[in-house]
């Protein structure tokens, strides 16, 4: 193995011993965030009115996942910080030092141009100037700005995480219409109490960070009862979609149980002195999401429930 | 630069390396190509008024 030398000038002390795995990079893209945003954008896409070629869905679903993906390479670039402290966050590949930082921020700078500039070639311009204005609005004004500064960051800084049916809706119709910002707000509105659930079970896990959560700042029981607010508030947002006629009585019917659900676990946060009901509500919240879009699509697409039932 | 005595990493490390730096360059190779086959169907698609 004498063939092999390595200068001790070339090597970046920071840099992992043995290179970032391709995996470590697929980790970058934060798949699990990136799965419930290309869902949200695929049922924009869905039932917005019109048609739009197979393969130019295809890659403006593409388009809003590498965008997606981007903003969390660049966000645990930013992060990379409060990340090594964080006990949730201390194994992703740029603290667990897999990943080489610039590495990282390249890669996601790379793949946010590529993802805008084939969305404005393949699709039009106002969905890659929607996706384009999204990942600045997830690095700049989330990331940069608001984490670290206020406890309403992730009320406001949530926009970005709304914004994908949006894209999906103007990848279709070309345009932002009225139905298209209902479907926004409903995760606008649903991001807080998410989040929120989360912030109260890793509170200690926020304040050693210094991240200004809500319950970090404010404690736990205004915490609980702001999350009672945005969940009675979301109640009527998710009937919205119906009241617009975008969608039909079934998807009506399952937003009426799903938000009184969702209240309800509100409630038990609100009586509960643990985390356990905390824990309920943050995996709740994500399949109350799934399955109102879902319903959403099911509900709007022809033929699968034989269109609209109104 | 300041001198630091960095430790020698392992033939098994170089290996490793090595190892993993084909897997990227396959990886970027292959996205690469996949791109350019989706550019040529986006192509198709938007000539045929798609």
């Amino acid at each position: 193995m004498s063939d092999v030398s390595i200068s001790t000038e070339t090597v970046d002390a920071d840099a992992p011993a043995a290179g970032a795995r391709v995996g470590d990079f697929i980790e970058l893209l934060k798949p699990r965030v990136m799965s419930l945003v290309v869902f949200s954008g695929f049922a924009g896409l869905m039932v917005a009115p019109g048609n739009l070629h197979p393969v130019l869905a295809a890659v403006a679903v593409l388009c809003i996942a590498v965008g997606a993906g981007a903003s969390g390479a660049i966000n645990m670039w930013y992060d990379r910080d409060i990340d090594a402290i964080m006990q949730r966050t201390r194994k992703r590949p740029i603290p667990a030092g897999r990943v080489d930082p610039q590495e990282a921020v390249s890669f996601g700078i790379v793949l946010a141009i590529g993802a805008v500039t084939l969305m404005a070639l393949a699709v039009n311009w106002l969905a890659a100037g929607l996706l384009a204005f999204t990942i600045a609005f997830y690095v700049f004004v989330y990331t940069m700005w608001l984490k670290r500064r206020t406890p309403q960051n992730i009320v406001i800084g949530g926009a970005a995480g709304a914004f994908p049916p949006m894209i999906g809706w103007a990848a279709v119709t070309g345009q932002i219409s009225l139905a298209s910002i209902a479907l926004f707000l409903l995760i606008f509105m649903w991001t807080p109490p998410h989040f929120w659930a989360l912030a109260l079970y890793r509170t200690g896990d926020y304040a050693k960070a210094g991240v200004p959560m809500l319950p970090v700042v404010a404690g736990a029981r205004a915490t609980k009862a702001q999350m009672l607010v945005y969940t009675v508030l979301l109640f009527p947002l998710a009937l919205a979609p119906w009241a617009l006629g975008l969608t039909g009585a079934v998807y009506a019917a399952a937003a009426v149980i799903l938000g009184l659900l969702f209240i309800l676990a509100a409630v038990r946060v609100w009586f509960d002195s643990g985390e356990r009901a905390a824990r309920q509500m943050f995996a709740f919240s994500i399949l109350y999401l799934f399955l109102l879009f879902t319903l959403l699509i099911v509900d709007r697409a022809p033929g699968l429930l034989g269109g609209s039932w109104t | 630069m300041m001198a630091q005595s960095l430790p020698t990493p392992a033939p098994d490390s170089t290996g490793e390396r090595r190892r993993r730096l084909r897997m990227r360059n396959r990886a970027v190779l292959l996205v690469l190509l996949m791109l350019v086959a989706l550019i040529y169907v986006i192509a198709i698609v938007r000539m045929g008024g798609g």
